[in-house]
């Protein structure tokens, strides 16, 4: 061999020894250093998980009658992944399947759409779950259907029948319930992308709203996985994991189903009152709370929808209706959502304010029928005068020009429009205590804070508001440039940044810019009842294991407390009492067997409904019971409902009926929600089969079984 | 330490023995290899075949009758006079040509994986010409080229040409298949044969350029068909084909990569028993291992095959006439280029072609002509040792 033999044979030795060791190291990168990334996709290609969802946890009232609860229906479930496959994508198919079942084409075909699929505005009833789980037409599927349907798999290829757990939500006593307990669906790609930070199964179910989705991961439980190796083919090689589900926890709640069943009835009755009268009454909503915990016992909205709908399958139109303005909203939750002007409610707020401001309580006071506030004249309500009265009378016939004068003179001892720096707002400040603008944070999905119009809240208005006030003519259509309306426009642009004196004028009863939620004026009037705690609205009181284990008890909040005196919150009580004495409710409750409080409430709105008619006023009624040891408040809204007490006074009294058995003028203590006067602290036993005991809605035995309604009768 | 082993006088006394001249470190690591080689085809058609209701022993029975025949093969190499190879040479030469020109012929030819490369035979037997032309042409190129017609050390252009002539047909038979796994190694080889034969570098140059344009070319013109561009390109970006090529490739990393330091174990190797990765007991076999024996595995397979190679470069440093020195490089280059083709594209560093991995994947003509290679390499050991 030449010495160039050699060289060329030792290059190429050097040469293919370095191409093993750049096959050794690369099989080290991609063993050892990227051998973990490596390990979890051959994991992902060969395993396939099958989750058996949990059995969910029931909802039960505090007497554990279930609220929510499951029971087994047979789903028929299309897989997309299949009929897609089909030359007409499963047209014929689903036909087939529409008129075996007896559903509507329409629906169906919209049910087993994604909603990623359909364009804006098309949505509704869609399938928000993903295409690779079976997506159910229908739960409550007739078993011999189904077993047609099985048989005949080349007939409907993709399509499956197997027994599934539905959430159910028992219509005891007309109980809908659906804005407080929610409902159940399946999951988005959203909940499973863990935005929530929350990780999921694909075909597992979870609550969308109200109490189902607030406590979801108590309720849920955990779904029990197999975990199936399988090869190129999907033929099962071996089973890895196999995991039981753990049934979700039971909640216990603080709600009553006869009261709530009771608020709901007599909510719906009341919207049907006021429509009798001509109002458009379009919503309302209805709270019953404990005022010494916060505990809410009902809590109702309507219009209401049925929380089954969903699980059977909403049609198209149904799933509409939820959010269209033509039926009302149903899926607003009123009672948290609704934000609404207080009116004379807000007195409460306005008494106290006076107080602060040094006013004597005592004294009379002035009720003209109407007071001139630089070049406007605010009128009482129906333009009456009421002479010179007390404040307690003031309170009880709604007097509002007695508060209009002392919001005026506050107004211009802090410097009116040139506001001092150290300006008093006592009217603002006694607001504040009250927690007026600020959530309730009642354990509900998406409370309103409401919103409490005072300085600050003017500036930041202004500030986003002054370009359009000051270009108003620029900005709006000559329809909206009527004379009152530029001139409008104009003080706005003036001085908008400022309250003005009828800012404050308005303020004092409850109307202006300042609005409330329902559950925010229950918290305020359980407060003024129990001596000034506001409590944290609950409804949940306790998760308890399957087994009976308690694995979690809410505790009351004490969120502050309204710092009102003795003497100033002892004379607001008796106002509210003298309201239903002499004042404008008296003629609800006259001859009522157990002493209430409360206040009524007509809140002027602006604006036009869609048919163009001006908007009725806002129907409040505020109170509480018994009044001499109060326990329980009671609020009741009609929006667009007129009157106070015709419309929500009546209905509150049909909820205070219901809460102490009263039947006529009668309260007959066997027919009493709560016995002892007190709604049950012991958590109760739980089971599905467990029967609400009498009330006046379900009067049931109680009245034979029972001797006392004689006795109360006589008296 | 073969050095030393072949020198002691007990090993000199039995050179007239059955198993005389064979590198005893050589012969473990095919041994272990081909022992290795077994073990892994049976892993990885095992579970498949008796799921799907087919003999498990089917690859294994066969594998072991392939070994056979090739280690008879290995030992008939090995024993024989390289004179008479040299008069066999031209014959097996045309014999691998014949068969080029046969594969290609429809219906005698099979294709399978885009390359009409094998000749089907009774039994369901099937064999690969270019299996048989690749040792016609290791062995033809380094007669040509160590053969001294003129008194001088080095091979005249001549004589380059002439091998180059001898090199030429059968590549270019191979590249009508197409089969340019092979072609690759071939040329490689060839290439690698001529370096060491002591060529003029202005030829070793040369044909390193003419490698690339032609390659350049071949892309550009649409000599390469679609498919092998698919290949090439999913090599390129191992997502553009999720379902082909790339699939292919992605499941041959996922599945060694998931092997990680030990392994699933032999024969318990999910990717392996899903049957995820095609064409696992030939092409795709060096997966097995990484799956199952992890990388200690692996890389002992690695480390037996650099063995292998280290050996036959000892044997080719060692020989004392230039034809020894040749063949044996020829015989390394080809068991180099087709392991780092093979290995390469099953970790992802090379793009994918058809050619199996020497001594281990399932594959008759592979393993008979990897073991007369082997052979070869023996045949130079016993003959030509300084």
């Amino acid at each position: 061999m030449n010495q160039r033999s050699r060289l060329s044979l030792l290059v190429t030795q050097i040469f293919f020894a370095s191409l093993m060791l750049a096959l050794f190291g690369r099989l080290f990168y991609l063993q050892i250093a990227a051998g973990p990334i490596y390990r979890d996709a051959a994991l992902s290609i060969q395993s396939r998980d099958v989750v058996t969802p949990a059995n969910r946890g029931f909802i039960v009232d505090s007497s554990g009658v279930p609220l929510a609860l499951n029971k087994v229906g047979l789903a028929i479930t299309v897989d997309r992944t299949k009929i897609d496959k089909l030359p007409d994508k499963g047209e014929a198919v689903i036909r087939d399947l529409v008129g075996l079942l007896g559903l509507n084409y329409a629906d169906v075909w919209q049910r087993t759409r994604l909603c990623g699929e359909l364009p804006k505005g098309q949505k509704a009833g869609c399938w928000t779950g993903s295409r690779f789980q079976p997506i159910p037409i229908t739960k409550e599927a007739d078993p011999q259907l189904a077993l047609r349907i099985v048989e005949r798999s080349d007939r409907y290829p993709g399509v499956t029948a197997s027994p599934v757990a539905i959430r159910s939500y028992p219509e005891n006593l007309g109980l809908s319930g659906g804005h407080v307990l929610g409902y159940v669906g399946p999951l988005t790609e959203e909940d499973l992308s863990g935005a929530n930070g929350r990780t999921y199964f694909r075909s597992e179910s979870i609550g969308k709203a109200g109490l189902e989705s607030m406590y979801d991961s108590y309720l849920r439980g955990v779904p029990g996985i197999k975990t199936f190796i399988v090869d190129r083919k999907e033929a099962v090689t071996t089973t890895r994991k196999n995991t039981e589900p753990i049934a979700g926890s039971h909640l216990v709640t603080s709600l009553d189903m006869r009261l709530q069943a009771a608020s709901e009835k007599a909510l719906a009755d009341a919207v049907k009152r006021a429509r009798g009268l001509g109002f458009p009454a379009d919503g309302g909503a209805a709270i019953v709370m404990d005022v010494r915990n916060g505990q809410v016992l009902a809590l109702a909205s309507h219009p209401t929808f049925d929380p089954n709908a969903f699980e059977r399958g909403l049609s198209v139109e149904q799933a509409n209706n939820l959010f269209s303005e033509k039926a009302g909203v149903p899926a607003l939750n009123r009672a948290l959502q609704g934000l609404y002007a207080p009116a004379s409610t807000f007195k409460a707020v306005s008494l106290v304010a006076a107080a602060d401001a040094g006013y004597d309580l005592k004294k009379n006071y002035a009720c003209p029928a109407e007071v001139q506030v630089g070049n406007r004249a605010f009128k009482n309500f129906e333009s009456r005068a009421q002479g010179t009265i007390s404040i307690k009378k003031a309170i009880a016939i709604s007097c509002d020009t007695i508060w209009y004068q002392i919001a005026y003179d506050e107004w211009v001892r802090d410097g009116g429009l040139r506001p001092k720096s150290n300006a008093n707002d006592y009217f603002y400040n006694a607001a504040k205590r009250f927690q007026i603008g600020v959530k309730t944070g009642i354990d509900l999905p998406s409370e309103s804070s409401g919103r409490l119009a005072d300085r600050q809240w003017r500036k930041d208005w202004y500030s986003q508001n002054k370009d359009f006030y000051c270009n108003y003519k620029e900005r709006t259509k000559k329809s909206a440039q009527t004379p009152f309306l530029l001139e409008l426009a104009r003080e706005n642009c003036l001085n908008g940044d400022k309250i003005r004196a009828g800012d404050a004028v308005n303020f004092s009863i409850g109307q202006g810019d300042t609005v409330i939620t329902p559950i925010k004026l229950a918290q305020m009037y359980a407060a003024i009842a129990n001596g000034g705690t506001i409590w944290k609205p609950t409804i949940a009181k306790a998760v308890v294991k399957s087994d009976g284990t308690v694995v979690k008890k809410f505790q009351s909040e004490n969120l502050g407390d309204i710092g009102v005196d003795p003497v100033t919150l002892k004379l607001l009580q008796e106002s509210l009492h003298e309201v239903t004495l002499t004042g404008t409710s008296a003629g609800v409750f006259n001859g009522f067997p157990v002493q209430t409080s409360g206040k009524t409430g007509t809140a002027q709105v602006f604006g036009r409904n869609l048919n163009g008619s001006l908007k009725a006023d806002t129907s409040w009624y505020a109170a509480y019971a018994p009044t001499q040891s109060p326990r329980y408040a009671v609020v009741m809204m009609v929006s667009q409902g007129g009157y106070g007490a015709s419309t929500s006074g009546i209905g509150v009294k049909n909820i205070f009926e219901a809460l102490f058995g009263v039947q006529g003028r009668t309260a007959k203590p066997e027919l009493a929600l709560f016995p002892e006067g007190k709604p049950p602290t012991k958590l109760p036993r739980i089971s599905p089969a467990t029967k609400a005991k009498p009330s006046i809605l379900n009067p049931g035995k109680a009245v034979s079984a029972s001797p006392t309604p004689k006795a109360v009768a006589k008296r | 330490m073969s050095t030393f082993l072949n020198r002691n006088p007990y090993r000199r006394a039995h050179r007239t023995s059955f198993f005389a001249g064979f590198d005893p470190i050589l012969t473990a690591a095919v041994g272990a290899l081909l022992v290795i080689g077994t073990l892994l085809v049976y892993a990885a058609t095992r579970d498949w075949y008796s799921a799907n209701g087919l003999d498990p022993e089917y690859y294994l029975k066969r594998h072991v009758i392939n070994i056979v025949i090739g280690i008879v093969l290995a030992w008939g190499t090995t024993i024989i006079d390289y004179r008479l190879l040299r008069a066999y040479t031209p014959f097996i030469w045309g014999l691998g040509v014949f068969g080029l020109i046969l594969v290609l012929i429809p219906g005698v030819g099979s294709e399978i994986n885009g390359a009409q490369a094998w000749i089907g035979l009774p039994f369901g037997f099937q064999v690969q010409p270019a299996e048989i032309a690749k040792i016609s042409i290791i062995i033809g190129i380094s007669m040509l080229l160590s053969e001294r017609t003129h008194n001088s050390d080095e091979p005249s252009n001549q004589d380059v040409l002439k091998a180059l002539g001898v090199a030429a047909l059968p590549i270019l038979l191979i590249l009508l298949q197409p089969d340019m796994g092979t072609v690759f190694i071939i040329s490689a080889s060839v290439v690698t044969i001529i370096a060491v034969s002591g060529a003029p570098t202005r030829w070793v140059v040369g044909l390193l350029l003419v490698a690339v344009i032609g390659g350049f070319v071949a892309t550009k013109t649409g000599v390469v068909t679609e498919y092998q561009l698919k290949r090439l390109q999913s090599f390129v970006d191992p997502n553009a084909d999720t379902q082909g090529a790339g699939y292919q490739l992605r499941q041959a990393r996922i599945t060694v990569g998931s092997g990680g330091l030990l392994g699933t174990g032999l024969f318990d190797g999910p990717q392996t028993s899903g049957r995820f990765v095609p064409e696992q007991q030939t092409d795709f076999i060096f997966t097995v291992a990484g799956e199952q024996l992890g990388f200690i595995g692996s890389g002992f397979i690695i480390f037996l095959l650099f063995i292998v190679l280290m050996r036959g470069f000892a044997i080719a440093r060692r020989s004392t006439d230039p034809y020894g020195t040749l063949v044996s490089t020829g015989v390394v280059a080809w068991f180099a280029f087709q392991i780092f083709e093979n290995i390469g594209m099953t970790l992802g560093l090379m793009p994918m072609t058809g050619v199996p991995l020497p001594f281990l994947s399932y594959g008759g003509s592979s393993m008979f002509a990897n073991l007369i290679g082997f052979g070869l390499l023996q045949n130079v050991h016993a003959s030509h040792r300084g």
